[in-house]
């Protein structure tokens, strides 16, 4: 493995210490961080997320870090891997609380979950994820997999950016993909083996993007 | 399909795991660190870990043993235990907790339930509610492990943490707590008709049917602490037990689950002799992930 560098970025509310204890137990290399030196030096970028939508973008602007990441993942178009609410700040919008505007990296909107049948909300728990075991992130990882969901929005999105569903109620969308973004509404680094083949999955994508830099082939 | 989940609760009474009867008398098991480690590696859906002296000794949740337990825990973790504000929930979210719970706040501070929601989301705020039966169909809700009653009953405090922006209610009986007589469903009714979010139910399993009754109540998930302790496996035999809610338990960890022997108390029952005998030279490696 590469000594690659990986940023779990810090905005005062994501569950970085649940990703990092997922990175150990995979003895990869990261720093948890929310300066933006730190992450123009990474390989490659994690944001987390357990929080409100509203609170967390504010706070990445008061940081400086959603010019930061503009620039480190469309424009230099490092490996990003976003969990959860990390998913759905990449949309355009947020109607969590108010209003509020995403990154709009990603034409879809994060709208209430409201599951046909009177299910319960927020969907918290473990529900089995349909996705195409050929996709890069969902190697090695049985059909059917269950993931862990906890969430009360979801994002409703282009199609051809999902990659991975979920029923509740109706479809939901569990992941999407687009170039070097990569999200996920659930949490890979709480659903055991299964998430920890997802975050094994991202640390080979990543060492296959940095040899491919070296090489210039791509 | 959503998968009922089954949590395993730890409860921490001066740094060490214990078995809890009727909120009143604790029996040592050992080290949290360890539990959870090995309910993590039986397949557990979701650990609870419950520091019940923090508000006695009115401290704030031991941040460090956070960040270590969470080490070895693959799967969600949910803290209480001393929480009094923002700054605390956001401290246990940086050291490895996924979600919090509260129990005290309840009726002393509710606004921090509303401002944890505001800040973290609703998903990551789980109101703890003890309840214990006052005369038939009667309960009311206690804070201070058991201690303090509130004057509410159970499901108007839920609907009120429900309205002020609670995620989860995780509902305990201290009646049935470690009495091993199974859930009240009595209770747990009068809650989930409530509330319209998820309802963690807890206190009195003893047998993995008690696990089932419940389920077929409709829970969103089951707990029980003392039930898992000093039984190798115990998280896997429960399932195997299971297996036939079909598609409501979550069975896909690497185990087989297959086993359908149980004994009087719902443990795995001894295998055929020559069942045993092949298990002698089987390798079964471990999967490299």
């Amino acid at each position: 493995m590469s000594d690659k560098k990986i940023v779990i970025i810090d905005y005062g509310m994501g569950n970085v210490g649940s990703v990092a204890a997922a990175i150990d137990y995979l003895q990869g290399n990261y720093l948890i961080s929310n300066k933006r030196k730190d992450l123009a030096g990474a390989d490659a970028l994690i944001l987390p997320g357990v929080g409100a939508f509203g609170a967390a973008i504010e706070n990445l602007q008061d940081l400086g870090l959603v010019e930061e990441l503009n620039q480190q993942v469309l424009m230099n178009k490092k490996p990003f891997f976003g969990i959860c609410l990390g998913m759905q700040l990449l949309a355009l919008d947020s109607v969590e609380q108010g209003y509020h505007r995403g990154f709009g990296w990603i034409e879809g909107h994060v709208i209430a979950l409201k599951p046909e049948k009177k299910l319960r909300v927020p969907h918290v728990g473990w529900n089995n994820v349909n996705f195409d075991r050929s996709n890069l992130f969902f190697q090695r990882i049985d059909e059917g997999a269950h993931f862990y969901f906890d969430h009360s929005f979801c994002l409703a999105c282009k199609e051809d950016l999902i990659i991975a569903t979920c029923d509740y109620g109706g479809t939901c969308v569990a992941a999407i993909q687009k170039e070097n973004i990569f999200a996920v509404q659930f949490h890979p680094e709480k659903s055991q083996r299964n998430g920890l083949k997802m975050i094994r999955n991202f640390l080979n994508y990543i060492d296959a993007q940095i040899e491919c830099r070296q090489d210039q082939v791509c | 399909m959503l998968k009922v989940r089954i949590i395993g609760v730890l409860v921490v009474k001066a740094g060490t795991v214990v078995q809890s009867i009727n909120f009143d008398k604790y029996l040592p098991v050992g080290r949290p660190a360890i539990a959870v480690d090995y309910l993590n590696r039986w397949g557990i859906d979701e650990i609870t870990l419950l520091d019940i002296n923090a508000t006695q000794e009115a401290r704030s949740p031991r941040f460090d043993d956070i960040r270590e337990y969470s080490k070895s825990c693959h799967v969600p973790l949910s803290v209480g235990g001393g929480i009094s504000d923002i700054d605390d929930i956001r401290r246990l979210i940086h050291f490895g907790a996924d979600k919090v719970v509260l129990n005290n706040v309840l009726v002393k501070n509710i606004n921090l339930i509303t401002e944890g929601a505001r800040l973290f989301g609703n998903q990551c705020i789980v109101a703890s509610i003890d309840a214990r039966r006052i005369s038939p169909r009667k309960y009311e809700a206690f804070t201070n492990s058991g201690k303090m009653p509130t004057g509410f009953a159970p499901a108007e405090l839920a609907k009120k943490a429900e309205e002020r922006g609670a995620g989860e209610i995780l509902l305990n009986s201290i009646d049935r707590d470690g009495s091993k007589k199974g859930y009240d469903l009595e209770l747990i009714e009068q809650v989930m008709n409530a509330v319209n979010i998820p309802v963690i139910v807890c206190g009195g399993v003893n047998h993995p049917s008690h696990f089932q009754e419940a389920i077929e109540l409709g829970v969103s998930a089951v707990a029980a602490a003392n039930f898992f302790h000093y039984t190798e496996h115990s998280v896997i035999t429960v399932k195997s037990y299971l297996k036939s809610l079909d598609d409501r338990v979550r069975l896909d960890s690497y185990a087989t689950y297959d086993h359908s022997k149980f004994d009087l108390l719902g443990r795995a029952g001894k295998e055929e002799d020559t069942v045993l005998d092949k298990l002698r030279f089987e390798y079964i490696p471990e999967e490299i992930i």
